[in-house]
């Protein structure tokens, strides 16, 4: 499970606090505006972005460049949506993904 | 249509340097990326580089990246930021899909009188049981995250693989608050420079050569909880019986890089592999000019190398595009080029380096060969 790196020998202290709420399958958590939603899902404990289509196999962070697709969520009710290269903005609204849409489960 | 002089896909080292090059001589210069911030891969590398002091050795590449981004804008570069190129068209039309996801994107069409392609790389990936799940990820996922975004992806990481990439994000890991259990090398060797080798191995990080990661086995969650690996013979095959389980929840995967190099494949330019660069390159002469005339390219996606390689390819490519449309005088030009070339010359030397010498003769004199033959594709 990921943290923030509040510390660091060369890049000094992260002087950012996580002040924007922001919805992941409807549970409220805190980020900086601004960083990839991939990054504060992450500093909370998510690392599932979406299940597969047809085996419904989780998938997290694989490339962290916007190449690869794995971490796409639906925000906003938008779905394929490359988290590690969407900045988070006060207020969105995250879902696991499950194939082309939100997790049912989301719902609940 | 909008008009440029110059369109240069791709921000990194080589992009920036090649549009700072093109512009300071006057072009008018798009350069496009599809990511948040220019630079690149420059914002990650949070060490010192080695090289001559002309390549600004013992400086960090994000103090690197930096600089060139402000020359950039100093030079009066134009630079559109979550702009994916998303192919070259007939008549040197760049087609650019500008936007985040999630938004209305807009589709735009540039036509450049030069286009200088740096695309960079991607990281290759080992594929064993297991390795699709979250948890398992590029060794460079994992450095991003933890020099940019500020955030570990885990606590307990297994690296796989030993080349300079592998060895210097274990210890990055290691000075963002991880612990490194394992470092894993299917040779019977350690891949990389001594240097960064011997911090790994002062700080204890097991390090298992001639073995490879057989299964990540996920928890409850579906994330990544142990991992095993296994000795693995002559021909790279695991041997039954050699089985050990660690504790961790991040595979880093250091397995090389290959060129990104799709939008000149579109293009029909003419290549060759290339094993030392880490695939196919496209041809080029020494004026970072393809197959197809007026394409440049430089950086990684000509063959993997380095941050201070591809800045000079970069300028090399930016300087030939000002040339060509009669922004710098021939003279002056090719005094520029042959002194990138000669600062080329010396980021080329050493075991690892001549190589790479080697092989970009190769390109080199297959381009001249293929050319003579009157071997010419794209528009």
């Amino acid at each position: 499970m990921g943290t923030r790196i509040a510390d660091h020998i060369i890049l000094g202290e992260d002087i950012r606090i996580p002040a924007v709420e922001i919805f992941v399958d409807g549970k409220a958590f805190l980020a900086n505006e601004g960083e990839p939603i991939l990054s504060a899902l992450l500093a909370n404990g998510i690392n599932v972005n979406r299940y597969t289509a047809k085996r419904h196999e989780p998938r997290g962070l694989f490339c962290g460049i916007g190449q690869c697709t794995d971490c796409a969520m639906v925000v906003d009710g938008v779905p394929n949506v490359r988290t590690c290269i969407t900045p988070v903005k006060c207020g969105m609204v995250i879902q696991t993904q499950d194939g082309l849409g939100p997790k049912e489960a989301a719902y609940d | 249509m909008i008009e440029k002089d110059v369109v240069v896909v791709g921000a990194g080292p080589a992009g920036l340097a090649a549009a700072i090059e093109a512009s300071a001589a006057g072009a008018s210069v798009l350069l496009l990326d599809q990511n948040l911030k220019p630079g690149g891969q420059l914002f990650k590398q949070i060490h010192k580089f080695f090289g001559s002091s002309a390549h600004r050795s013992g400086t960090r590449g994000t103090d690197i990246g930096t600089v060139l981004c402000e020359e950039a804008r100093e030079n009066g570069v134009e630079i559109w930021l979550n702009s994916t190129v998303m192919g070259l068209f007939v008549g040197n039309k760049v087609g650019i899909e500008k936007g985040t996801d999630g938004t209305a994107k807009q589709m735009l069409t540039v036509h450049a009188k030069k286009i200088i392609v740096a695309a960079g790389a991607s990281e290759n990936v080992v594929r064993f049981k297991g390795w699709t799940l979250p948890g398992v990820m590029g060794a460079g996922a994992a450095q991003t995250m933890i020099n940019v975004n500020r955030v570990r992806p885990g606590r307990k990481i297994v690296m796989l693989g030993s080349g300079n990439v592998g060895l210097i994000v274990s210890y990055q890991l290691m000075q963002a608050g991880c612990e490194v259990v394992a470092l894993v090398e299917a040779a019977p060797k350690i891949g990389g420079y001594a240097v960064h080798a011997a911090k790994i191995t002062r700080a204890g990080v097991p390090v298992f050569l001639r073995h490879t990661v057989v299964e990540a086995i996920p928890d409850t969650s579906g994330v990544v909880s142990q991992v095993i690996i296994a000795e693995v013979d002559s021909s790279f095959k695991p041997i039954p019986g050699t089985e050990k389980t660690l504790e961790a929840d991040v595979i880093a995967i250091g397995a090389g890089l290959k060129p990104v190099a799709e939008l000149l494949h579109l293009m029909n330019c003419a290549f060759m592999f290339s094993p030392v660069f880490g695939g196919w390159i496209p041809l080029h002469n020494a004026d970072m000019e393809t197959s197809c005339e007026g394409i440049y390219v430089a950086g990684d996606s000509t063959g993997v190398e380095e941050a201070n390689t591809a800045l000079e390819e970069g300028r090399i490519a930016g300087i030939s595009a000002a040339q060509k449309l009669g922004y710098i005088s021939p003279e002056e030009a090719e005094a520029k080029k042959a002194a990138a070339w000669e600062r080329l010359g010396a980021l080329r030397l050493g075991p690892f380096g001549e190589r790479r010498l080697a092989a970009k003769n190769v390109i080199l004199t297959e381009f001249e060969q293929k050319t003579a033959r009157g071997v010419h594709h794209g528009n």
